[in-house]
């Protein structure tokens, strides 16, 4: 589908869409609900987001738009105080509960879906290389795979974050804390991708067209990346998509237990946090929204992982 | 025999490296003698405690000095409260294994059960219901199934505590919440969100082996014999699903330490955990290090364990072994 040539951009796009339309693929999507509306909720998630800025009522982290008069709103009521009006209510601090939401659902987001390409392109090499060089090189990376799979992800997540804080300067803690959190999380998930791209990559390796690539003397760089990587990597968008889902969590799980995203810049987990300690005295919708947000999410993109494991693989067809 | 060999040798190499890294982050985060002596300080107190903590013999020595005294469970002093660290550890085991064990407990007997009833009723509504909230409690963050918890227990009804032990009995060096009614009442929920998960994976691997485990001909055989279903449901079909079931719970016992973390911090439960997530946040180095080296032993062990546990149940392993 995406090997197919064609000399000029302009015959090759409405061909290509085309075929992406008519594909297999999406025959499949058209036959199963569930994956339309996980599809449609996820898409929906990410472009609020993405334009977060332009969509959200207000600006959650400029400090001239908040009032303190403002906290404690109810949702779809106006204040008692300055009569101000908020769609989810408004937190302690005269926050929007919805502006907060669609801003933390970006940092949400960016840091799984970063966490995800660290850890696929981390996999994916280190999976490439122990399968097509195997020997000690093969060895070595597998044990310690297989080491780092007798421990839960979060748990080696919880501890790489925990020395990346302790390595730092206290200063730049919190600024960091988005990218040690992204690292932590990709450095927890990459086993999987290795796994899989290896387990693969031993079978391409004895296949005619690598062994014709040796043969014309191709160095052995150019035959693992333009050779054997474009042929393992369809199982992977698999275990991408259900990564995902649990880096999410992950995410929000580290900065629901406050050793992830900063106040400063606070995540859907962390919102969760904060709506958690207000749940006692009542106001319940600085809890509710952000969690519901989460779940809605994290679903999503689970719902999603299934169907595309199910429809990926041949065997269940 | 040699399979055996080499897999402990395959886990004593796990701790080795395990205590490096521990070690490492002793060694090189920040420097231990900024961190015990504080603002006021002569160049011979330096020199003295430098001398005392034998940071001046080279690295592999130190090394194996303190693996050595890890061994014997001296990780030194913690940052924070100034206290030993065995000490303080030594005071919270208590309080996670028997939040760990109830949920295990609690896990085990209701996820078998569970499994077992919507394995038989394939068609029933209750079954499917089972099953198809169980997909929702797969999905669930674990933290928000305690959130969710406490905020239908707790704060809607008022029934249960939302947070602590309880009160505890001190039994010589254990302090248990088994023996008062304050303790059960503040084990329920933690207990509850804790076991939740690991339920629903027994469940469902419960019953996918039973599915798989009825359709075969010993037990059409024990039905034609006219046993009563009971017999065969629980005698048959079900002690042929446990040789996976047991390996898999074996391997859970392991996450319900790491889980338990995220519980014990949600409902503020005095175990490991929460000291763990404390000492990250406060970067309590010592904490974090002997927390780390008893986790790993943990695992470890029941990793190693269930391996000789297939050794024991697979003979194919036990000749040549892969």
């Amino acid at each position: 589908m995406l090997t197919r040539f064609c000399s000029k951009w302009s015959c090759l796009l409405p061909e290509r869409i085309r075929t992406a339309l008519d594909s297999d693929f999406m025959w499949r999507l058209s036959r199963s609900p569930v994956a339309i509306v996980s599809f449609v909720v996820f898409a929906l998630l990410v472009l609020s987001a993405v334009f977060a800025p332009w969509i959200a009522p207000f600006n959650p982290y400029d400090p001239a738009s908040l009032d303190l008069m403002n906290g404690f709103t109810p949702p779809a009521t106006a204040n008692d105080f300055t009569g101000q009006r908020f769609l989810l209510g408004s937190d302690d601090q005269g926050r929007d509960v919805l502006s907060t939401i669609l801003y933390g659902m970006r940092i949400s987001l960016f840091v799984g879906f970063s966490a995800v390409l660290f850890a696929m392109v981390l996999g994916i090499s280190l999976g490439l290389i122990a399968g097509y060089l195997g020997g000690w090189v093969d060895t070595v990376i597998m044990r310690i795979a297989d080491v780092q799979l007798t421990f839960p992800s979060i748990l080696v997540a919880m501890l790489i974050f925990g020395i990346a804080k302790g390595v730092m300067p206290a200063e730049y803690r919190d600024q960091m804390a988005i990218w040690v959190l992204i690292i932590s999380i990709g450095l927890s998930d990459w086993v999987q991708f290795a796994r899989v791209v290896r387990g693969a990559t031993l079978v391409e390796k004895g296949r005619e067209y690598v062994m014709a690539a040796q043969l014309i003397g191709q160095p052995t760089p150019i035959i693992m990346w333009r050779h054997i990587l474009p042929n393992v990597l369809s199982p992977v968008l698999v275990i991408a998509t259900i990564s995902l889902a649990l880096a999410i969590i992950a995410e929000a799980t580290l900065s629901f237990l406050g050793v992830g995203a900063p106040p400063t810049q606070p995540s859907l987990g962390t919102l969760i946090r904060i709506g958690q300690s207000f749940m006692f005295s009542g106001e319940w919708w600085i809890l509710l929204f952000p969690a519901c947000t989460l779940l809605a999410l994290a679903f999503s993109v689970n719902l999603l992982g299934d169907w595309l494991r199910d429809t990926l693989n041949p065997k269940l067809r | 025999m040699n399979y055996i060999f080499k897999r402990v040798a395959q886990s004593g190499l796990v701790l080795l490296v395990v205590g490096l890294v521990a070690f490492s982050m002793f060694r090189f985060m920040g420097d231990p003698i900024d961190n015990m002596l504080g603002q006021e300080r002569t160049q011979e107190d330096v020199e003295r405690l430098r001398d005392e903590l034998g940071l001046d013999l080279p690295f592999p020595v130190q090394y194996w000095h303190f693996l050595s005294d890890a061994v014997q469970g001296n990780f030194g002093v913690s940052y924070r409260q100034g206290r030993a660290v065995s000490e303080i550890i030594a005071e919270r085991i208590p309080a996670t294994l028997e939040l760990a064990a109830v949920s295990a407990v609690l896990a085990i007997s209701l996820g078998i059960f569970l499994g077992v009833f919507t394995a038989i009723r394939r068609e029933g509504w209750l079954a499917n219901l089972i099953m198809s909230t169980s997909l929702i409690g797969v999905s669930l963050p674990t933290f928000l199934i305690g959130v969710m918890l406490i905020y239908f227990f707790s704060v809607y009804l008022g029934w249960l505590p939302s947070f602590g032990r309880g009160e505890a009995v001190q039994l010589g060096f254990w302090s248990t919440g088994f023996l008062t009614v304050s303790g059960w009442q503040a084990l329920i929920l933690p207990a509850l969100t804790l076991g939740l998960y690991q339920m629903t994976l027994i469940m469902r691997l419960v019953r996918s082996e039973m599915l798989e485990v009825l359709r075969q001909d010993y037990v059409r055989f024990a039905r034609a014999r006219g046993l009563s279903e009971r017999a065969v449901n629980f005698r048959h079909a079900l002690k042929n699903t446990l040789v996976p079931v047991i390996t898999v719970i074996g391997l859970q016992l392991g996450s319900i330490i790491a889980f338990a973390i995220i519980t014990e911090s949600i409902f503020q439960w005095p175990g490991l955990g929460l000291l763990f997530i404390n000492a990250i946040q406060f970067v309590d180095i010592p904490v974090m290090a002997a927390y780390l080296m008893l986790i790993s032993v943990i695992f470890v062990t029941i990793n190693l364990a269930v391996d000789l546990l297939y050794v024991v149940i697979d003979p194919r392993l036990r000749e040549g072994g892969k």
